[in-house]
């Protein structure tokens, strides 16, 4: 969970936990964070969090908010933010691999936000009475939280209530998804040296996801890079090239240390770098 | 006209690396010329209900229209090909039959699906699509996006919210703003394009783009070009690789020569 570190004159006074969907900050005692001072307006600020993507608004406030030194009315929150309120500093610290990797995976299920429930909302809003930017305000919130409510029932497995919509995805913030990629495997790198032909002795690395060689309309061979090693695969050409003088078949054929391969009457040796 | 000559079609399917089954759905119909893609969502295996549904639907409705009707006929109410009002009136069939089928069983209760469907004619290609599943062209080298998504982060690219350098690492990259069946009527987006012969067109879900790179993806289909389904598998692959967290289909078609319709009598009165 992600969480607000509160300091004056570089003191920490406070750690504030990212637990609701909605952390009001303001000097009126009802605001989840309240600071008491007159630089900070009654209703100042608000973070809205959804799974680990947090984003802070300005509330109209007097005196506005920082964030980093700069003015903002509307921010996503990226881990060591500085928001300032006058004199009060708020840290913005987003904990690492906060995310169960299984709520992780299945939140990419896809979902679908629906306009028409937008609209309830707002007329909702309007229904109660507010104003024409209230109400928007209102139906924004509400589809912020449908995408909550979205991603929680995706939790669980279930096809969520097709959630509320349009307009409002100008609130919602894209954070960064922290820790998301689980770091590669260390996979040794590959390279190939040319052993016949007008470049032999030459070189060649092979760090990327895939390398092609050969001759277009005569022969061309592909060397993959994946985590289990390199492959080779025959691409084009009525020739197959050979691994250790036997031609490989259609499958992708697995690379060892010091193959001996031949593409196009071309020789050369694999091998992994040290 | 068969297209079969014309176009050179390459598909792969597969469920991934964590997903137990295939809530996506491909067709290809390459003598008249028509790919259809669809990423089904929702409930327990009515995701691939869904997708099915549209894959079918669309298929046979526009094969059986176009034994009557040719798509590069002007259509006397639109002035416009016929082709993108095929496309669209079936889409819509295709959305009522899933909404029904989702209304009336409470197991389909919720399914949808995206799609992304192209029908090539006269030189063109009519493409039509929902959702987040895209296609993509390699033409002289240069490899772009043509679809854009209707999903919630594409509109918060479009309305300057966030940068595509940090929508690659946002959260909610699945939500999707328009998909099939999910409502009782829907409007596809539909484009018509000039195709140029060489060019590859990439049709996928959103389990190639959300976990192969862009550049990456280029880099395959011109290495690989010369073996359309080699790329198209090895495109799977590399998803799988990268860790295959969701349903991952592409269909590649190339463009092998120019195809323009026959101008014949009767066009020169429509």
């Amino acid at each position: 969970m992600a969480k607000l570190i509160l300091s004056m004159d570089g003191l920490v006074l406070k750690e504030i936990p990212l637990s609701k969907e909605r952390t009001t900050i303001g000097r009126k005692a009802h605001n989840d964070i309240q600071i008491d001072n007159l630089a900070v307006s009654g209703e100042h600020a608000v973070i809205v969090t959804i799974l680990n993507d947090s984003f802070m608004e300005d509330l109209g406030s007097t005196n506005g908010t920082l964030v980093n030194g700069n003015p903002v009315k509307k921010h996503f929150l990226q881990n060591n933010d500085v928001i300032e309120l006058g004199k009060y500093k708020l840290k913005f610290i987003q904990e690492a691999g906060a995310q169960p990797a299984a709520a992780a995976a299945d939140f990419e299920k896809t979902m679908v936000l629906r306009p028409s429930a937008m609209k309830a909302a707002a007329e909702q809003a309007k229904a109660a009475g507010m104003g024409g930017a209230q109400a928007a305000q209102a139906a924004r919130q509400a589809a912020i939280q449908s995408v909550g409510q979205a991603a929680q029932s995706a939790g669980i497995g279930e096809k969520p209530a097709p959630a509320a919509a349009a307009p409002a995805t100008a609130a919602l913030a894209a954070a960064p998804v922290a820790a998301a990629a689980a770091p590669k495997p260390a996979q040794p790198l590959g390279a190939i040296q040319l052993l016949s032909g007008g470049n032999a002795g030459k070189e060649l690395e092979l760090a990327k996801p895939l390398t092609t060689l050969g001759k277009p309309g005569v022969q061309v061979a592909v060397l993959t890079r994946r985590p289990q090693g390199y492959f080779i695969t025959h691409v084009e050409g009525a020739q197959r090239p050979t691994v250790n003088g036997q031609p490989i078949g259609t499958a992708p054929h697995a690379l060892k240390d010091h193959d001996l391969v031949e593409i196009a009457g071309i020789k050369m040796e694999f091998f992994h770098k040290p | 006209m068969n297209y079969s000559q014309i176009l050179e079609i390459a598909s792969c399917t597969d469920p991934g690396m964590v997903r137990s089954h295939n809530e996506d759905s491909i067709a290809s119909d390459p003598v008249n010329g028509l790919v259809v893609l669809a990423d089904g969502m929702g409930g327990y295996n009515a995701g691939e209900v869904a997708s099915g549904m549209a894959t079918t639907v669309i298929t046979t409705e526009i094969q059986q229209l176009l034994a009557k009707v040719k798509p590069f006929q002007i259509d006397e109410e639109t002035k416009a090909p016929v082709a993108a009002r095929m496309i669209r009136e079936q889409v819509l069939k295709a959305n009522t039959s899933i909404y029904q089928a989702a209304q009336s069983q409470p197991q389909y209760a919720g399914m949808g699906t995206t799609l992304v469907v192209c029908l090539f004619y006269d030189n063109k290609m009519a493409v039509g699509h929902l959702g987040d599943s895209r296609l993509y062209m390699l033409r002289d080298g240069k490899f772009s996006q043509v679809t854009r998504d209707h999903s919630l982060l594409q509109e918060q690219i479009d309305s300057g919210i966030i940068t595509a350098e940090q929508a690659k690492h946002a959260q909610h990259k699945n939500l999707v703003t328009k998909a099939l069946g999910i409502d009782p009527v829907v409007e596809p987006e539909i484009h018509e394009y000039p195709t140029k012969p060489g060019d590859v067109y990439l049709l996928c879900s959103d389990g190639l783009c959300d976990m192969v790179d862009d550049g990456d993806t280029g880099m395959t289909l011109q290495a690989l070009g010369g073996n359309l389904k080699l790329a198209a598998q090895q495109l799977v692959q590399m998803a799988n690789d990268n860790g295959g967290k969701d349903n991952v289909s592409v269909i590649l078609v190339r463009v092998l020569r120019e195809y323009p319709a026959p101008r014949g009598f009767m066009g020169l009165f429509k």
